[in-house]
């Protein structure tokens, strides 16, 4: 199979899983847009309001690029691990296994339709957000970079998820008791300056920490973590999720017998 | 060239099942060849193997000359499969499953779809084409498995199954198909659980028993390897009494019907002379057992015929 073959093949899964994201726009945009509305409209607008300010901002325009990378975050992840989960489950995974396309587009295939997802619905809430607060945007750059770095991170992460869940049970076992937990815990809703030392200390073995902050500096220009640094995370992050997809589809874990 | 040559594959699972036990099969370009075996036997396994859906254990595997060690995106390139089970997305439209899977191989958009139409009208599913997998019935699903199969034209065609749970009249359409690709060019393995099916279609055979191959031939010299064949006479006139028949096993099934055994040192023309001699008119008759079922039971050393699908075995496939 020669490269522009390759691309084909990858262009057609791509295509294959946008599809799927639009054809189910009711679970796949609509709910998340309407959790976030509900979070500005809480946090932000009720209670927000006798925060007063954090880092010298509201505090509604202070958790915006938070509310926003969180939901770039979830979506990614869970658009990823449901399709390519339900495709081994239901075994039509087996399209792509038995066709000569390299494993190398199964996996970014299946990335970059977790991509479109999680930009989408971050673009879905971006929009809800400017109805609460403004969204200054203080490095277009950094913002864009973090925010796609970091839905392809994601992504992968939804992918090994997808390898190794045998049952429907499995898929929900991560984001539940490890990804939102350290989302919530991830600086979204607070600076961790107001944390006592230990718990800042802790916070900094969090990659979602270094993630929501740059973006947040994009955005507003306010971090808590040094910007380089988080990009060497998310780019190791990166590197290693994606090398390990590769070894894990290459030997058939979890999908081949 | 051999479509297919399988070197000594084992398969060990890794609950210890050894599943098939350093088997042998060559099969020549352009066959119609049926693998047989009971439930368990290791077809669905070595079909696996060679579609690359299962990890072989030690063997070699090529596909016109592809090995799959070496070469596996030019073996797939080869192949195209229709499995056992259904594997289809049944929430996606039928249209762009098989658009979809010609793209997988390669194949650019706009063709893609050229193609699609094409196998969707062959397998009459065209009318279909805008609504999901799930809205189809069970042979309607299987005729769009191998549309899907079809669609980037390979050169060999792997069945597993593909008329089963299928009525009469579409596995009948089926067969016809399956002869027209097959004139055509396409090399095609089929797997089946009615022997019938293969002793119509296929001109070659192998038999694979406890992961091994037991029986690999010419159709034709398989069924010829019976010693013998029994058959059910009817007659035009009640027999009232049993006409002693020295050369031939007779019995008495009702009044109007005779079961006789035949062995290969005897023919029907001087069965016939005897049974008009002794005033008996034959008007109709029938194998009791399909030659191949016979062929099959005693190849993997059964005693008894079974009257309809191989036996179980109770072990994984």
């Amino acid at each position: 199979m020669n490269f522009e073959a390759q691309l084909i093949s990858l262009w057609t899964l791509s295509l294959k899983e946008v599809q799927r994201v639009l054809r189910i726009w009711v679970q796949t945009i609509v709910p998340p847009a309407i959790t976030m509305t509900l979070y500005f409209l809480i946090f932000g607008t009720l209670i927000g309001r006798r925060i007063g300010q954090m880092s010298g901002f509201d505090y509604m325009e202070y958790i915006a690029p938070g509310l926003i990378m969180m939901s770039v975050i979830t979506n990614s992840y869970g658009n990823v691990v449901s399709s390519f989960f339900s495709a081994k489950y239901n075994r039509h995974l087996e399209e792509m296994l038995v066709s000569p396309m390299p494993n190398w587009t199964i996996v970014l295939g299946h990335v970059i339709g977790g991509m479109v997802r999680g930009l989408l619905v971050g673009l879905v809430v971006t929009v809800v957000a400017l109805f609460f607060t403004r969204l200054p945007v203080n490095n277009i750059f950094i913002t864009l970079s973090v925010l796609v770095l970091t839905s392809a991170v994601f992504s992968l992460g939804g992918l090994l998820n997808a390898i190794f869940a045998r049952k429907f049970d499995d898929v929900s076992i991560i984001p539940s008791f490890v990804l939102a937990p350290l989302t919530y815990l991830g600086g979204v809703f607070y600076s961790v300056s107001l944390l006592p030392e230990f718990a800042q200390k802790l916070s900094m073995l969090n990659p979602i920490l270094y993630m929501v902050n740059a973006f947040r500096y994009g955005m507003l220009g306010v971090s808590d973590i040094n910007i380089g640094l988080a990009y060497v995370i998310i780019l190791a992050f990166l590197a290693g999720l994606f090398t390990l997809s590769m070894v894990l589809i290459q030997r058939g874990v979890g999908i081949r017998d | 060239m051999h479509a297919l040559s399988i070197n000594n594959l084992v398969k060990v699972y890794s609950n210890g099942l050894r599943a098939l036990d350093g088997i042998n099969l060559h099969v020549e370009e352009g066959e119609f060849f049926a693998l047989l075996g009971p439930n368990g036997a290791g077809k669905t396994t070595a079909i696996g193997i060679v579609t690359s859906l299962v990890n072989k254990t030690s063997g070699d595997v090529l596909v016109f000359g592809h090995n799959l060690d070496h070469d596996l995106a030019g073996a797939k390139s080869c192949l195209g499969v229709v499995p056992q089970e259904l594997n289809l997305n049944q929430y996606d439209r039928l249209d762009n499953i098989v658009t979809n899977q010609a793209g997988f191989y390669g194949i650019g958009r706009r063709d893609a779809r050229r193609r699609a139409q094409e196998c969707l009208e062959q397998l009459q599913l065209w009318d279909r084409r805008a609504e999901i997998a799930r809205n189809l019935s069970g042979g309607m699903k299987r005729r769009l498995m191998i549309a899907r199969a079809l669609v980037h034209r390979p050169r060999l065609l792997i069945l597993d199954e593909p008329t089963a749970g299928v009525d009469i009249e579409i596995r009948r359409s089926m067969w016809d198909f399956l002869r027209e690709i097959n004139e055509q060019g396409t090399t095609i393995i089929l797997t089946t659980h009615y022997l019938e099916e293969a002793e119509n279609l296929c001109r070659h055979v192998a038999i694979i028993d406890n992961g091994r191959i037991v029986a690999h031939d010419r159709m034709t010299s398989l069924l010829m390897k019976l010693h013998r064949e029994v058959f059910v006479l009817n007659t035009r006139d009640p027999v009232v009494a049993l006409p002693v028949l020295e050369d031939f096993n007779v019995r008495l099934l009702n009044e109007r019907e005779l079961q006789v055994e035949i062995t290969r040192n005897h023919d029907l023309n001087s069965l016939f002379r005897v049974l008009s001699a002794a005033g008996i008119h034959v008007v109709s008759m029938r194998n009791k057992a399909n030659r191949l079922e016979e062929a099959f039971f005693r190849v993997t050393e059964r005693s008894e015929l079974a009257s309809g699908e191989l036996p179980a075995r109770a072990r994984a496939s």
